[in-house]
């Protein structure tokens, strides 16, 4: 695979020091040369890997999901909704309906949980572009403690009998089968019943991957432009000078200030490459990213509808204390 | 015929009213009553779990993401 991306250092070398008359050794010119490469480098992945998702993913809906943890036991029931929510795409307003959702098919609160925890962290975009930019020990790492959350998650959750503080509504919910059968007509949707022709699912695909880089594309030119920025501009050891890499204070820090953030997660990854090209440990800046995109303060927001503040706090508490643990396990193992 | 959008009001909601708006003006549908139906628990119990989704006449027909004009004309052909 490294051998397939190269044609993106010989394009930058191409565009950059041989048509627009950069040297190598200059700031500008080592900055522009790592846009233009990681530019088309990630684009390109971005087509590849949204589409391939898209068309495999063109059957799955989360109401087939909510029927298949039903009634599975716990431990399976984390590992599987974690699974599920690696693969599904998250919008933090169907965090709601979702939370309803399972809740009213009877699913606990912990298997909710691991999947609200998995599903923001884990997405194709993320997926290549910590695979493209930070290596693949990296995003292994990322896939690994992504999942582990969610599945730890939803072992917390039901240990402290979470749903005790769950908004009175949300646990006067009736009971409701899994497919219709509840007041009125409610016709499965469209999506749900057949099963995707190959057609349907290149459409599908085509559709999420025009869908998706509509709204990514901007975010990934503004997080590689930062990214080289710092990358020819900024000293290298900025980090190790000014914020003293430390690998104590630093990972709690990070963390707190990462969970209420609202960063996109395709943003975040180059400036992550750089601090990390600067001299942040791995732990402390993994610690970070992990927090800015597990929860955000509209997705807070709009959990306060179903979860009492109590419950609300734990959760908060909880990723604190996860990720910082996350990432002072790693700075050492590192 | 009545369309409703059903979602919690976040931009996507929003976006997707605008091309069932859309694609109801390019069918050339008369006697059409758009609606947003944003209570929660109002949408769950119709079954819709990813929201947005789209309603007709109160049966679900579509959800999970923001269709494009063209497929939610797709959609209200049939």
């Amino acid at each position: 695979m490294p051998s397939i991306l190269s044609v993106f250092t010989k394009l930058a070398d191409y565009l950059v020091f041989d048509l627009l008359k950069f040297t190598p050794e200059s700031h500008w010119g080592g900055s522009l040369h790592f846009f233009v490469e990681d530019i088309t480098k990630i684009y390109a992945l971005l087509v590849v890997m949204i589409y391939v998702i898209g068309f495999l993913r063109a059957s799955l809906n989360v109401e087939k999901v909510r029927d298949f943890l039903q009634g599975k036991g716990k431990l399976l029931g984390y590992v599987m909704a974690s699974g599920f929510g690696a693969v599904t795409p998250f919008c933090s307003c169907s965090s709601i309906p979702l939370f309803l959702g399972f809740t009213q098919a009877r699913i606990p609160l912990g298997i909710t949980m691991a999947f609200l925890i998995t599903s923001p962290i884990i997405n194709e975009v993320v997926v290549v572009l910590l695979a493209s930019i930070l290596g693949i020990k990296f995003l292994v790492t990322y896939i690994l403690v992504g999942m582990g959350a969610g599945i730890l998650g939803g072992f917390f959750f039901d240990f402290i009998k979470g749903e005790r503080w769950l908004q009175d509504f949300v646990k006067n919910i009736p009971a409701a089968p899994a497919s219709c059968g509840c007041e009125g007509s409610c016709t499965p949707t469209q999506s749900y019943q057949q099963k995707p022709s190959v057609e349907e699912r290149h459409r599908f695909a085509l559709s999420e991957l025009k869908g998706i880089f509509k709204r990514v594309w901007i975010w990934v030119l503004v997080g590689v432009g930062l990214g080289a920025l710092l990358h020819g501009v900024v000293p290298d050891d900025f980090v190790a000078n000014y914020l003293q890499g430390d690998r104590f204070w630093s990972v709690p820090v990070a963390v707190f200030l990462g969970i209420p953030l609202y960063a996109n997660a395709t943003g975040i990854v180059p400036v992550a490459e750089s601090l990390l090209a600067k001299g942040l440990p791995i732990g402390t800046t993994l610690a970070f990213m992990m927090s800015t995109v597990a929860a955000s303060f509209p997705e807070f927001m709009m959990l306060k509808q179903v979860m009492k503040v109590k419950l609300l706090a734990t959760f908060f508490a909880f990723l604190l204390v996860m990720f910082t643990m996350v990432g002072w396990i790693l700075n050492l193992v590192f | 015929m009545k369309i409703e959008i059903l979602g919690g009001g976040c931009k996507t909601c929003q976006d997707l009213y605008k091309n069932t708006e859309e694609a109801v003006k390019e069918l050339g549908l008369s006697d059409v009553e758009m609606g947003k139906i944003t209570d929660m628990q109002k949408i769950v119990s119709m079954g819709v779990l990813m929201t947005p989704g789209i309603a007709v006449d109160g049966k679900v027909v579509a959800s999970g993401r923001l269709f494009t004009k063209k497929e939610i004309m797709d959609v209200l052909k049939k």
